[in-house]
């Protein structure tokens, strides 16, 4: 699945224009806490958080993951969509819960790893 | 001097706190320790400091006006005042912006506001160990610019610490210094030597509060001397 696929898939609204969304997704990953995502993570990822601090931007490009989706209706603030933008990582926001994007993620045949 | 500090306790006012944890106990048992300064750090609240600081001031211990806000990442962030005042000021900044889930004492335990006879003058409703939906970097920029001290607390910690939260420390924020808990291994953050560290019990029961086992080089056991070498 690519991000625009995803982004068909769940109504997503990408807040990082700049970024391409022909990019594959390798599989999908919820979690808040972001010492266990450094653990965790793998490149090419589509992670699901309510975190939107800096930090995360960081651990992303880190993990050199695919894109980063906030659920709930949740907004990214606009320097955290800069750095993003700079280091190539998709934002994504969505009214979705993380339960229901990993439904719809797994039901498409994004693996869990 | 050397002063002995214990600059992170909570009150009976926390919903985690003893209920032996009231304004006369917690001071008398910190003269008993030896120390020569404390911090009331109360979850997101301020409002057990005004009996506080009447005990203190009696025994001539030092008070060191604190809080410990719990942050939109549930980050646990310690905040200094050099007077009551300004904890209070800051502690109604704060309230509106905890949300409005009232206590359960039979769970988390009574949240006792008392007056400097220990008499129960108040019991907060609100429950005071939420997150408060303001971002620790914004929390950070306002103590400060109110002339406060933000510190994370218990960072090496595995719950509502800033490295669990947020996975390092972020290069971009200011914050005053770093609270390392006693009984972890401090993990090698290459970002944590540039601050200056405190070492506190977070003494939630009378008999966890140090002993004259902290010291800190400061001109006086006070809050402006405490300020002094913080910002030095």
């Amino acid at each position: 699945m690519t991000i625009q696929q995803f982004i068909d898939l769940t109504n997503a609204k990408l807040v990082t224009p700049e970024v391409p969304t022909d990019r594959e997704i390798s599989c999908g990953y919820t979690c808040d806490l972001l010492s266990w995502v450094m653990a965790h993570g793998a490149a090419d990822m589509a992670w699901i958080t309510v975190q939107t601090h800096m930090n995360v931007v960081a651990v992303a490009a880190l993990m050199d993951m695919a894109a980063v989706i906030a659920p709930e209706g949740i907004t990214f603030e606009a320097e955290v969509i800069e750095k993003a933008q700079e280091e190539g990582i998709a934002l994504l926001e969505c009214g979705e819960t993380a339960y229901s994007l990993c439904g719809k993620m797994i039901a498409a045949g994004v693996p869990a790893d | 001097m050397n002063c002995a500090v214990d600059l992170h306790m909570h009150s009976c006012l926390s919903p985690c706190g003893d209920e032996l944890m009231t304004p006369n106990n917690l001071s008398k048992m910190s003269v008993l320790k030896g120390l020569d300064l404390i911090a009331l750090t109360d979850h997101n609240t301020a409002r057990q400091l005004p009996a506080t600081a009447k005990v203190c001031g009696e025994l001539g211990l030092g008070l060191l006006p604190g809080m410990e806000i719990t942050t939109r990442e549930e980050v646990h962030l310690l905040a200094y005042f050099r007077t009551v005042e300004e904890a209070l000021d800051f502690s109604d900044f704060l309230y509106p912006h905890l949300p409005p889930i009232p206590n359960r004492p039979d769970y988390f335990g009574h949240q006792w506001i008392m007056d400097e006879e220990d008499e129960i003058v108040e019991e907060e409703e609100k429950l005071l160990i939420s997150a408060v939906d303001l971002s620790i970097d914004s929390l950070a920029k306002e103590i400060i610019g109110r002339g406060g001290l933000a510190i994370p607390a218990h960072i090496n910690r595995g719950s509502n610490s800033i490295l669990s939260a947020l996975g390092f420390i972020p290069p971009f924020t200011k914050f005053s210094g770093l609270e390392i808990a006693r009984s972890f291994p401090c993990p090698p953050d290459p970002s944590i030597g540039k601050y200056k560290h405190l070492h506190s019990s977070d003494a939630h029961r009378l008999e966890d509060i140090l002993e004259r086992e902290e010291f800190l080089p400061l001109a006086a056991p006070t809050p402006e001397a405490f300020f002094a070498y913080m910002l030095s």
